[in-house]
Formats: structure tokens, C-alpha cells, sequence
């Protein structure tokens, strides 16, 4: 069957039945924070009022810091690089919002292209079953329906839930999720009703987020039209190129790559990075290409919004989950800045 | 599945102080494994990263022509950390090579025209691979008239000069090799490249040009080559930028939407028109 029920009285069951066919993760509260980590007991989960996450949970294919490499310094093999890749638990995701699957969907394309696969996001990615949970109270600051998404989008899910108050509802939409689903006795088949409730919420999500800004415009308009447009001095102008906005992004992937020494011998790691960094640019001769924070304000929102769609069949590089809106320190609004970028 | 962050390990065959400043090294590198010899097939005008254990990778061009053998060459100008850790690497010592990496220049294109290499400074590593590699008994036929214009500051700066001597007794190829004043012992010519490029004056009828070179040597050419009659579509040039991945996903090397690294380093000026020059 395509569609089960879930009586919330047996989440405790699903959760325990879940965790004997892999690992769970699910959001759990930590400090102030909301984020994706492992759970035993449905009693670790923050499901009453949850949003999202406060980070984005691309964390779990791709850490922040992360050991590609090692070598060691003495003996046979010195000097040479060995592979350091680790055979990922598999793991299924409770309650991934709609809009970061769409975000790791658009990072497999980035993670593979035409001639080279980074498996380092592949096999963490490939062994995870993400069970996502529609949002039937979108948030102030989504925008997911103004770049071509909606609230109970389906597309990298391998199942969507539906929050009907007394049951959950599940979408299979792979055949990863069927798989899952199919070793847990406690689902039931859904009457007619649940399958109605689910498609309300899911238009009334709907209509709750409107359709806040156009990309028609950035997509006509040549890549250097919109890199000389002269909105990009304003736009810039109050940030603090913190690089907040990078790191809760769940489409930003840029990372660099560094060398960690010990005394007999190191290790490869690739860091978290992000385009707001001078140095992210600087050539050792001390050019750098993208000097003030004008040009790598302007580039981070040319990637997302021209950039990437550019090089990938019209797919922008922005999900709308709205976190960089509500974290950037000095308010900067990426819908505001579309708004100018299109008109 | 192959890591593509993996690098080869390579042992250090040969190193040649190339410059008077003794700033700029060439190092031989043979595999030490012949499949992944087998493996690392290049074209002149790609690039690999090059990593020293401790202190992480470097982009640099690929000196050497794959019609030279399994060895390969790079040449390096000690800038950095990574360069400089290189710079202080002795012969016999193991290091690691990934790649190759990038595009190439456009042989395909390349093939039935004549060829005019331009070159400055120390920006003339794949250029070398690029006329090692038409020069080749089994390529030669397939160029028209090879030009070479190259210049340096001295006479010592200039790059490969065994190379450059056995080039300059050959007579398929049109040599011009300049210094930017007269030294003592030279016997070339002097003058800087957009003023030699003016009186060589290679023609653009059923050409290519290839210019690398430091980016006020091009400033001053481009206007040369337009004059000559070369179009956007003839002149290829080859763009550097700081990168980590080199295979088009670590985001740092783009230039509008092109990434340096997978969809260059090799550029037409027609293309580059369509980018924002943040490089």
C-alpha cells in the first residue's frame, strides 16, 4: 500500500520496531537548539510544536569537519595518502522537513557531475531512509512555495508523513521507504478520511504560503545583466560577512580542504567554509578576486539563484526553509534580495 | 568506486632550479605504481593538485607532454605553504599527485590551423607541454606554422633552457623568445611581448592563439592580437584561482557560473566576454 496510518498511541512500538532495522534520528532539543540526532525512545523527540531544525541537517552527509585522508610520517607507506572512508550506519530520519530533502536532492547534483562522485556524501546519503514530515504550520519566514516547492513537497523524500492529530499518516514514496514501512507491525491501513484530512492540510498549507517572490526575470536576464545590476552596493552593504547564513544553509556545501598534523603523521579533513570568508578567494600572490563583501555577497545569492540553475536544468539552489532569514544578524532578507535581483 | 580526492603517490625523480631568483623549481615525478601511471591520462593544458603530506594541495599546470613518456613535470614558484614545503622536498622523496584535472586546450580546434603560442613569465608550464606535444614526430603533421613568442624579465628567468635550445635550432617551429631589456651575453631578442607579438605579427588566417602569461602582459596583447586580426573564438587563454577539490564541487574557483577547475582552466576570450572577471 502506498498510504499507512499510524495511531500516535503505538509511537513508542514504531520507534523501538524502527530502531531494530536500523539506526533512528529524529529532532531532539539541545540547549536552545533543535537538531537531527540519534533517539532510542520516542520520549527523545521534540514533536509537540516542532518547526525545524536550527541547523540545517545536510550535517549528517556532510559534517562539518569531516576525515577524508591520513598518512603517517615513518615506516612502509610513509608520505602516502590512504583512504579513510568508514562504512555509514544505516539510519532512518524521523521528521526531515520537505524543503531540506529537496535541499539534499539539489546537492546530489553538486556531490556528482559528469565525470566525479564525492562519496564521502554519496554512502552516508545512500544508506539513510528519510522520513519526512509535511508542514502543516509553515513559519513566518518559509518561502519554499516561491522556488518551486511546497509545504508537503515529496521529491528526496522516501517517505512523507502527515500529522492528522490522532495518527500519523505515511507517504511511501520509494521504494527505500516501502522497505522500511514494511518491517513494522503497528501500521494500519488508512480509511478514506485520512487520506482526505492529509490532502486539506496539505492545500491549506499551501495557501497559507503564498507565492512571496518571482524568478522569471533572474533567469532571462544574462549572468553579467545581473552581476553589474546596481542593487548589489545596498544589499550588501550591512553585512557582516559572518557567514551565519552558510552555515544554517541547507544547500551551501562549499568546504575547504586542510592537513591536521600529528607527530606520526595526519590526517585529510575537509572543513565547512563559506564565500562570505576573504580568504575563501585570495590567491598566494595576495590577489583576490572577490575583495570586498560586495562581490561575495553577490556571489552567494548568484549561485543559489543563477548559478546553479544555470548548470542544472533551471533548479534553484534555494529550498526556502527561511533559517538564514531568521538567523542573519543584521536582517538581511534573501527574499528581499530576489525581489531586487528580479526586478 | 575511485576516490577522486585520493592523490597517486609519486616519488620525486629530479629537481631543476629553473630561474636565477631560484624561486621557480621543476620536479620530475615518476609513479610508483604503473596502474595508476596507466591511469593519470592527460592532455597539455590540464592541471593536478599536488600534495605534501602536513601541509595540503596545490593546482599547478602540467609541464611535462604525455609524448615524453610516464614521467611528469611541474614547475613551481615558491609562493605559499604548500609550495614552499615542495620547494624544500629533496629528490627520492615520496609526495602525492591527483588529477589530471581541468580541461585542455582545444586541440580538437587546434588541429589543421596554425598555432601561435604566447607566453610570459613563469606562465608558460603547459604552454612548454603544449609545443612539446605538437612538435611531436607523430603530431607535427597534424599543426600548420607553429609560432612561439615567449618572454621574461632576464635572460636567467626564462624557463627550460635546454628546451628552449633545442627549439630554437629547429625549423618547424617559429621562434621568439625576448627579454624585456638587453643583459649581457644575450644575443635574442629584447623588447616586451605585446611589442614583439606586433612585429612577429603571426597570422590569424586559419589560426589559434594560446596567451598565458602575467595578466598585464595580456592587458597589452589582447589589443595586439585584435589587431592581427585574431577573433574571441582564436585566442585561448588559461585562468587561475584558489581552489581545494578541483573537480567542480568545493565552490571557491568560479567565475559566473563556469568552475575554473572542471569547466576550465582553458578559456576562450569569446567566453570569457560572457563572465564577470572575478579572477
Amino acid at each position: 500500500m502506498e498510504y499507512m496510518r499510524l495511531n500516535k498511541k503505538n509511537m513508542a512500538v514504531f520507534i523501538e520496531e524502527l530502531g531494530k532495522i536500523c539506526e533512528v534520528w529524529g529532532p531532539v532539543k539541545d540547549g536552545g537548539q533543535v537538531k537531527f540526532a540519534p533517539v532510542s525512545n520516542v520520549k527523545d523527540m521534540d514533536l509537540d510544536g516542532f518547526k525545524n531544525s536550527t541547523m540545517s541537517p545536510k550535517e549528517i552527509f556532510f559534517p562539518q569537519s569531516e576525515i577524508m585522508l591520513s598518512f603517517q610520517r615513518s615506516g612502509e607507506g610513509a608520505n602516502i595518502y590512504r583512504d579513510e572512508q568508514a562504512q555509514p550506519s544505516k539510519k532512518a530520519i524521523f521528521g526531515i522537513r520537505p524543503c531540506d530533502a529537496r535541499a539534499f536532492r539539489i546537492l546530489d547534483t553538486i556531490f556528482k557531475n559528469d565525470q566525479f562522485t564525492d562519496n564521502y556524501w554519496f554512502s552516508k546519503r545512500d544508506a539513510t531512509t528519510l522520513v519526512g514530515l509535511g508542514c502543516s504550520e509553515p513559519c513566518s519566514t518559509c518561502f519554499c512555495t516561491s522556488v518551486n516547492s511546497h509545504p508537503f513537497d515529496e521529491k528526496g523524500l522516501d517517505v512523507l508523513t502527515s500529522d492528522l492529530g490522532e495518527h500519523y499518516l505515511f507517504k511511501a514514496l520509494t521504494k527505500k521507504g516501502r522497505d522500511l514501512l514494511a518491517g513494522i507491525s503497528v501500521l494500519r491501513e488508512p480509511s478514506d478520511a485520512n487520506i482526505e484530512a492529509h490532502m486539506a492540510l496539505r492545500k491549506k498549507a499551501e495557501d497559507v504560503m503564498t507565492v512571496q517572490f518571482g524568478t522569471d526575470k533572474v533567469k532571462d536576464k544574462t549572468v553579467l545583466e545581473l552581476f553589474n545590476e546596481d542593487c548589489w552596493s545596498g544589499i550588501s552593504e550591512p553585512c557582516l560577512n559572518c557567514s551565519t547564513c552558510s552555515y544554517v544553509c541547507p544547500t551551501c556545501h562549499c568546504f575547504d580542504i586542510q592537513d591536521e598534523v600529528s607527530k606520526e603523521g595526519g590526517e585529510r579533513v575537509r572543513n565547512w567554509e563559506s564565500c562570505m570568508s576573504w580568504i575563501f578567494t585570495v590567491h598566494a600572490t595576495g590577489h583576490n578576486p572577490r575583495p570586498t563583501k560586495k562581490e561575495r555577497v553577490r556571489q552567494r545569492f548568484m549561485h543559489k539563484f543563477k548559478y546553479i540553475p544555470m548548470k542544472r536544468n533551471g533548479e534553484i539552489g534555494c529550498v526556502g526553509c527561511g533559517r538564514c532569514v531568521a538567523l542573519c544578524p543584521v536582517n538581511i532578507d534573501i527574499r528581499e534580495v530576489v525581489k531586487q535581483m528580479n526586478s | 568506486m575511485k576516490n577522486p580526492y585520493l592523490p597517486y603517490p609519486v616519488r620525486i625523480e629530479k629537481t631543476v632550479i629553473e630561474t636565477e631568483d631560484r624561486n621557480i623549481k621543476s620536479f620530475k615525478l615518476v609513479f610508483l605504481n604503473d596502474e595508476d601511471c596507466k591511469a593519470f591520462d592527460y592532455t597539455p593544458g590540464q592541471f593536478a593538485q599536488l600534495s605534501v603530506t602536513g601541509k595540503g594541495e596545490i593546482p599547478i599546470g602540467i609541464a611535462s607532454s604525455p609524448t615524453e613518456g610516464d614521467h611528469l613535470l611541474f614547475t613551481v614558484n615558491k609562493m605559499g605553504v604548500v609550495t614552499t614545503a615542495l620547494h624544500n622536498l629533496v629528490e627520492g622523496s615520496i609526495m602525492g599527485v591527483r588529477g589530471p584535472l581541468g580541461n585542455s586546450y582545444p586541440f580538437d580546434k587546434m588541429k589543421g590551423k596554425d598555432v601561435t603560442i604566447i607566453g610570459g613569465g613563469y606562465a608558460f608550464t603547459t604552454l612548454r607541454a603544449t609545443i612539446v606535444y605538437m612538435l611531436d614526430e607523430k603530431n607535427r603533421a597534424d599543426f600548420g606554422k607553429i609560432t612561439l613568442i615567449y618572454g621574461a624579465r632576464t635572460p636567467g628567468m626564462l624557463l627550460y633552457k635546454d628546451t628552449l635550445a633545442e627549439w630554437s635550432k629547429r625549423d618547424d617551429i617559429n621562434y621568439n623568445v625576448t627579454v624585456d631589456r638587453d643583459a649581457p651575453g644575450w644575443t635574442g631578442m629584447v623588447g616586451f611581448v605585446p611589442a614583439v607579438t606586433e612585429q612577429v605579427a603571426p597570422s590569424s588566417k586559419n589560426a589559434i592563439a594560446v596567451i598565458c602569461g602575467p595578466p598585464v602582459m595580456i592587458k597589452y596583447t589582447l589589443p595586439v592580437m585584435i589587431k592581427l586580426g585574431f577573433t574571441p573564438e582564436q585566442t585561448i587563454t588559461s585562468l587561475e584561482n584558489r581552489m581545494k577539490c578541483g573537480i567542480g564541487i568545493c565552490g571557491r574557483c568560479n567565475v559566473g557560473a563556469e568552475y575554473v577547475c572542471k569547466d576550465g582552466p582553458v578559456f576562450s576570450m569569446a567566453q570569457l566576454k560572457e563572465m564577470p572577471q572575478e579572477y
